[in-house]
């Protein structure tokens, strides 16, 4: 029988820290076979990245070291490297050369100072001896291999001229190019649009049946491990809960860590044939306290008509508006009151500045929008700031919305003080309240953000956004950035408070299973425009705009009997929302499927939909 | 290219604007004449001298006849080494142009800037460079105390400590003085303390910065060599802030070196700003700064043009 390609038996790597060495990750063993796609899955601080970059010796770089086990790779010839004692010249040998290496970044994984040919012929200087000339002809013919089109203009180009999903296969071009045996992927997704998404792990499975390259796939995310494994490890804690074949794992778990990760990772078709949100079994402690069904009101609390916002492109000599980004476009869309209303889309699709154009935090260039019965574009600012108080906003990332230099209970009172609603001992009152809500230890008052994993900081968040009474809150992708456990947790308080406060949410997200979750109804942006809006029901049974329909079939699902789905690899770029000045798209038209169901059916006009990318 | 352009006007009516400050704020520190001749001048002395440098006439007449003739490229003479009882003779024909007094002093400015500069780069960049490969190490450590020394320490006190030992107990180097190349030795060496500590402290924290970041980690597991990673991935992108740095600290030693100048009896520009500052000598002050303003001018165009060649996303004047 073949050895296998990499062994790594009873690992353990430490850390320094103020206490003495912690281990990051201890007792972790596991194989890969020759051309076989291996997931390590687990949630962050699992030990999952390490366990991996220990493989090319890179946790040295930040500060770690093995303290046990065994690290061996086949060379090639029946021999076997030892990872652990090799020195940092063959490590040099073996890096970039043996095994290759994808990043979750691709936005700061390319170096930004040189061209995507520089940064492609440096390994294949280093590691294969070739001119300058021989390295921009493989390289022309790696960019051809992961699908780039015009490979040859695409190696004068710098990285930030590129899309995220671009620079992602250029980085997994960079890992191919000197043929590596073993290609370790780490959350080679997770900063791309679903769509993207789809594309990459087509790519990368593709690529290992083209190379018969071993896959070592880091995912927090179960979906992708049902679509991409052949063998999979889960990991906690730093170490190994279970392991095995991908059936075994995804239908026949044995670990209860597996068992709960599996239960909380919210399934598209779950909701289907109920028509209210629902919370989500959790593995945590805290049961979600939901006694009455999530059923909205009947008056309107929010109505958006026709917002448009454009913001100029400038350049020139004089700095002259030269063309216009189309974000939002034309949207119209209510919200009731108690009523979750989902804005899905794509990265640029808008959703974000719709958000703040109904805070005002950016201007309108023109539209409606009536809050609560109040004109909200008519106010004086003095006035909008009043009218802030009852609608609120939830940010996505947890560590920068929360100043790291002000006290939980300075950051949860501070709305309360500038509406002037309490005052002196009732604050801090008022503070503890809302802790005991979002379900945090009273003790947690004094501490500051640094001091909190990143669920308990959105949780603050929410007790902020909660503190003046809102009668909206706008969610802006709050869950995106969480563990896939904690991400339950939140959105089950959510919908908590929802119940028994009656918030309504402007709920803006990306992940089609978690918009099934919480939303009432969903609105669906495309460049800028709403293409499809209806109940969370009818959008999910009968999806009518062909995006509706990719963003659907673009998420990657937990049953193993659609692995074989095909995605096309051809990458179209995306249309680009930049026309030039004095550009009037044309009017919007919606056709009514059924009650409450509309599509666009114009709008967005044939060209849209096929030009280049900026 | 209309950038360039465009920065070039910009920088012109920047000094347009310094020297007609520079041209009032001379004239309300008091009566230039009295101010020059001292209190013990004579009425006719005063008179004549006021005459001669057209000091009677409005202020926005003098201002007037001054920017015109700059334009024209006449910088006016300097009342000091041109005066002249004559009381019928006109400062112009007789005066020292200022233009002469002031480009006679220029190279010992740029020979004693452009040596510490060269001094402080290298040493600078390589301090910084050592200290963020190996954090918290001794070398580390050590670039710290020398940076922080280089920083904080007393100019005029650094200066006279170098004279003492290298001129006067080793007897290896002149004490002061113009002229043969040893003579920019203990000057350059003075002022290139502090460039060096603040260019190794700006070289450190950005290259520790770069070197967090997920490229080097790419870099690395490409195999790349890791002074390859330092000084080709890291370094260069830690360039803005380093490059930045050495602009201001060029533009201090243009500007600023007067204590040292004073100390080892250097010929630069400064010593001549401070001789006629306590003269009144108000055209000299006049084109003096107007001079120093040009230089520090020009160092931050070099810086800009610099930053667009060194990082491709920078878009000058148009935004990215």
């Amino acid at each position: 029988m073949n050895k296998p390609l990499v062994n790594v038996e009873g690992l353990r790597v430490e850390f320094p820290s103020k206490r003495g060495a912690i281990a990051g990750v201890q007792d972790v063993s596991f194989t890969i076979e020759p051309g076989e796609i291996i997931c390590i899955v687990g949630e962050s601080g699992s030990g999952k990245s390490v366990s991996a970059y220990t493989l090319m010796q890179l946790t040295k770089f930040s500060g770690g070291w093995v303290a046990d086990g065994q690290l061996t790779l086949e060379s090639g010839n029946g021999n076997e490297i030892d990872l652990r004692a090799a020195d940092e010249a063959q490590m040099r040998t073996i890096r970039g050369n043996e095994i290759g290496m994808i990043f979750q970044e691709p936005m700061t994984a390319l170096n930004p100072s040189y061209t995507i040919g520089w940064q492609l012929a440096e390994s294949l200087q280093q590691h294969r001896d070739m001119s300058r000339e021989e390295a921009a002809g493989r390289s022309v013919e790696l960019l051809k291999q992961v699908r780039i089109p015009e490979p040859e203009r695409r190696l004068k180009q710098y990285p930030h001229e590129l899309s995220g999903g671009m620079r992602q296969r250029i980085v997994i071009a960079m890992a191919l190019a000197c043929e590596p045996r073993l290609l370790i992927a780490d959350e080679p997704t997770t900063a791309l649009d679903v769509t993207v998404q789809a594309e990459i792990l087509a790519l990368i499975r593709k690529l290992r049946d083209e190379t018969g390259a071993a896959v070592l796939l880091i995912t927090h995310d179960m979906a992708v491990v049902a679509q991409m494994a052949d063998q999979v490890v889960v990991m906690q804690n730093g170490r190994v809960a279970e392991d095995g074949s991908v059936e075994q794992v995804l239908t026949d778990p044995q670990h209860p860590y597996t068992q709960a990760l599996l239960a909380v990772v919210p399934k598209l078709g779950d909701m289907a044939g109920k028509t209210l949100p629902e919370p989500m079994e959790t593995v945590a402690t805290t049961d979600c306290r939901i006694d009455k069904p999530l059923q909205p009101g009947s008056r309107v609390l929010l109505d958006v008509r026709h917002l448009t916002k454009r913001f100029p492109i400038r350049g020139g000599w004089l700095g002259r508006t030269v063309a216009n980004a189309h974000a939002v476009e034309d949207v119209t869309f209510r919200i009731l009151e108690n009523e979750t209303l989902s804005l899905v889309g794509e990265s640029g699709s808008g959703k974000s500045v719709t958000g703040l154009c109904i805070l005002r935090l950016e201007r309108p260039d023109s539209g409606e929008i009536t809050f609560d019965g109040q004109d909200l574009l008519a106010l004086s600012d003095e006035d909008m700031r009043l009218a802030r108080r009852d609608m609120q906003m939830i940010f996505q990332d947890p560590y920068g919305s929360l100043n790291p230099h002000m006290s939980l209970l300075e950051q949860v009172i501070e709305p309360l003080r500038n509406f002037r609603l309490e005052a002196g001992s009732a604050l801090e009152d008022r503070a503890a309240e809302l802790f005991d809500r979002v379900h945090l230890p009273r003790a947690f008052l004094r501490r500051h953000p640094s001091e909190l994993s990143g669920g308990q900081r959105q949780r603050v968040a929410i007790a902020r956004a909660l503190a003046p009474k809102p009668k909206l809150i706008i969610a802006d992708e709050a869950v995106s950035a969480l563990d896939v456990s904690i991400q339950a947790e939140v959105l089950n308080l959510m919908m908590e408070l929802q119940a028994e406060m009656g918030i309504s949410y402007l709920f803006i997200g990306h992940d089609m299973a978690v918009v099934e979750r919480v939303s009432h109804r969903v609105a669906v942006m495309y460049l800028g425009r709403i293409v499809e809006t209806a109940t969370r029901e009818q959008i999910f049974a009968n999806p009518q705009h062909e995006y509706t329909k990719t963003l659907l079939a673009a998420v990657p699902t937990l049953d193993l009997a659609h692995r074989a789905q095909k995605w096309e690899l051809a990458t179209k770029p995306p249309p680009s929302p930049i026309h030039p000045v004095g550009y009037e798209p044309d009017p919007v038209h919606f056709e009514k499927v059924t009650e409450g169901h509309f599509v666009l059916r114009s709008g967005l006009s044939p060209a849209d939909e096929g030009k280049d990318g900026p | 290219m209309p950038y360039l352009l465009k920065r070039v006007i910009n920088s012109v009516i920047l000094l347009l604007i310094t020297v007609s400050f520079v041209f009032f704020a001379c004239r309300m520190i008091g009566d230039p004449a009295l101010n020059m001749l001292g209190p013990g001048a004579n009425d006719i002395a005063l008179e004549n001298l006021r005459r001669a440098a057209g000091l009677n006439d409005p202020l926005w007449l003098q201002w007037v006849r001054y920017m015109g003739g700059l334009l024209q490229g006449d910088f006016g003479v300097s009342y000091r080494y041109g005066f002249s009882v004559i009381p019928e003779a006109d400062l112009k024909d007789i005066g020292v142009p200022v233009v002469d007094l002031v480009a006679e002093r220029l190279p010992a400015t740029f020979l004693l800037a452009g040596v510490a500069m060269a001094i402080a780069v290298p040493l600078g960049l390589g301090m910084g460079v050592i200290a963020a490969a190996y954090p918290r190490h001794l070398a580390d450590r050590l670039v710290t105390v020398l940076s922080l020394a280089g920083v904080s320490i007393v100019q005029f006190w650094l200066g006279l400590m170098l004279i003492v030992l290298f001129a006067v107990q080793l007897g290896w180097l002149p004490t002061g003085g113009y002229g043969e190349p040893a003579h920019v030795i203990l000057p350059a060496l003075t002022l290139a303390a502090r460039p060096i500590g603040r260019i190794a402290q700006v070289v450190r924290s950005a290259m520790l910065d770069e070197l967090a970041k997920p490229y080097v980690v790419t870099a690395r597991a490409k195999g790349v060599a890791e002074w390859r990673v330092i000084l080709l991935h890291a370094l260069r992108n830690a360039a803005i802030p380093i490059i930045t740095m050495i602009g201001d600290e060029l533009s201090a030693l243009l500007t600023g070196a007067i204590l040292v100048e004073k100390i080892f009896a250097w010929p630069g520009i400064g010593l001549l700003i401070i001789d006629s500052l306590s003269r009144s000598d108000l055209p000299i002050i006049q084109v003096s700064i107007a001079v120093v303003a040009t230089l520090v001018i020009i160092v931050n165009l070099l810086v800009d043009f610099a930053y667009r060649i060194i990082d491709p996303q920078i878009q000058l004047g148009q935004k990215a």
